[in-house]
């Protein structure tokens, strides 16, 4: 088995003590996972990112990163936001600079880190272009390359493509993936794309109702390298179809 | 050019139509044509251009210097911290029901016909507009941002420097421009209650003896620095976001 990178004990939370998120909450991610999260909207599937980040503390419980229990988690992963959050006034390279300048890393040394890294990113040549000049598909590449420099070894992608035309999106989760097992990280990755979940991961984790105590856990019947047709397989059709009545009649939604 | 061709046309209409009735009501001590200001202005160039303009521009820039750090500071001050959000915030915006322009005499009691009873005046209203604005631009800058940025491990300086300075100038931007354009006019009024020299002063001085080609000569001049500062703040404003242009 490979060491759980990222481990929540009995974690409780609350906002303001009223909605309650999570209740005496577990989950184990091991290293170089590939984790997708679904559930309806507003199920608390951004605050288990939140938890992780460190934007919110939890209330009763432990969460471990790498083995260690941190209470201050900023700065300790890498999160990729929904709306690709680049600063308009930076160009790529600024943009993709900002997590080593909090490191304290030089402007110098950190364009020469990153320049290399554009061609792999289908970045090359955009380095003085601003965000506005890039397409959709560009922008999140440019997002995640961000993610990735913050050099953790856990990335959270939170509905990354969710904007995205279904052709560019497609050629992302590719992409992703290759990413994924060249760069050896660990990947969250939260969708409402049940599609989605099944082409990325190793495990989904389905947010049903809350308060959540434990998630239920699917393992995706696949080997990888995957292509599209795979999900065509039966026994990953039926799978398929099981999430989407959970989702359906999870909560009391619709 | 072409994108200013109606705007060139009303102008050009309206100069017409004063011209036309200026000439049909004949009496220009005081309502003079617009030519006949053309030419008063070109007979009284030397002393407006060296006797009156430069004490103007003098209160115009130095009002519009201690208004930009005073006010910066201010807004930054306030955006740092809530304590004093909550002290000066209520205080500069009920300070605008105050109407500035009539304390301004106050002021001359005060400093006396030299430069910085002006100077006042025109810090008071160009005050305004730049802390306003400067503040609400801090404050303006995405959550979201500022989250990430705490994820990435950013302190509040950083978010501060990186985050909330960059998307406060274009709001610091458009205070400026509103500044400029009443700096102008605070330094006129300043001028028409107590001074020795400058354009305001000067303008005043001619309608007591009627002159009114006279009159209007310097107000011309007042308008072009107006224009002119707008400008210049403009070609600044472009200089500092070049990623605005691409946009």
């Amino acid at each position: 088995m490979r060491k759980p990178v990222l481990q929540f004990q009995d974690v409780s939370f609350s906002y303001d003590g009223k909605k309650t998120i999570l209740d005496g909450f577990h989950l184990n991610v091991y290293d170089r996972e590939f984790i997708t999260i679904i559930g309806a909207s507003g199920s608390g599937k951004s605050t288990l990112f939140r938890l992780i980040t460190g934007l919110e503390k939890e209330e009763h419980g432990a969460i471990w990163l790498n083995g260690e229990q941190v209470k201050n988690r900023h700065g300790r992963t890498g999160y990729m936001p929904q709306q690709d959050l680049l600063m308009p006034w930076r160009t790529v390279l600024e943009n993709a600079a900002v997590p080593l300048e909090l490191a304290g890393v030089g402007k110098k040394e950190a364009a020469s880190r990153i320049l290399p890294l554009l061609n792999e990113f289908g970045l090359n040549g955009s380095e003085h272009k601003y965000p506005s000049e890039l397409s959709g598909g560009m922008r999140q590449r440019v997002s995640f390359l961000r993610s990735v420099l913050t050099g953790s070894n856990i990335l959270l992608l939170d509905e990354p493509f969710s904007a995205l035309d279904a052709i560019t999106r497609l050629s992302m989760q590719e992409w992703l993936l290759d990413q994924w097992e060249k760069r050896e990280k660990t990947i969250l990755f939260i969708t409402h794309d049940v599609n989605e979940a099944l082409f990325l991961s190793d495990r989904i984790l389905v947010f049903q109702e809350t308060p959540v105590q434990t998630l239920q856990e699917v393992i995706v019947p696949l080997d990888r390298p995957r292509s599209l047709r795979d999900l065509n397989d039966p026994a990953v059709v039926r799978l398929k179809d099981g999430l989407i009545d959970q989702l359906r009649s999870g909560g009391n939604k619709i | 050019m072409k994108k200013y061709g109606p705007a060139i046309l009303i102008v050009v209409f309206l100069f017409g139509v004063w011209e036309l009735a200026s000439r049909t009501v004949n009496l220009p001590f005081i309502f003079p044509p617009p030519s006949g200001v053309a030419i008063r202005f070109w007979e009284l160039r030397e002393t407006l251009l060296f006797d009156h303009l430069p004490p103007t521009l003098a209160i115009i820039l130095i009002g519009l210097a201690i208004s930009i750090v005073l006010g910066v500071a201010l807004a930054v001050w306030m955006a740092v911290s809530e304590t004093a959000e909550r002290a000066f915030y209520p205080l500069v915006i009920s300070s605008q029901m105050i109407p500035t322009i009539a304390l301004a005499p106050i002021f001359i009691m005060f400093f006396g016909y030299g430069i910085w009873s002006k100077v006042v005046v025109t810090v008071l209203i160009t005050f305004f507009p730049i802390t306003v604005n400067t503040f609400d631009g801090l404050k303006s800058s995405s959550k979201e941002l500022r989250e990430l940025m705490l994820t990435m491990g950013g302190t509040k300086k950083d978010i501060f420097l990186k985050v909330q300075v960059p998307s406060a100038k274009p709001h610091f931007y458009s205070g400026l421009k509103v500044a400029v354009t009443l700096s102008v006019i605070g330094a006129a009024i300043g001028e028409w209650l107590g001074a020795q020299a400058g354009l305001g002063y000067f303008s005043r001085r001619m309608m007591t003896q009627f002159d009114g080609a006279a009159v209007f000569a310097p107000i011309v001049l007042l308008s072009a620095v107006g224009i002119v500062l707008f400008l210049l703040v403009k070609v600044l404003e472009k200089r500092s976001m070049k990623w605005r242009n691409k946009e």
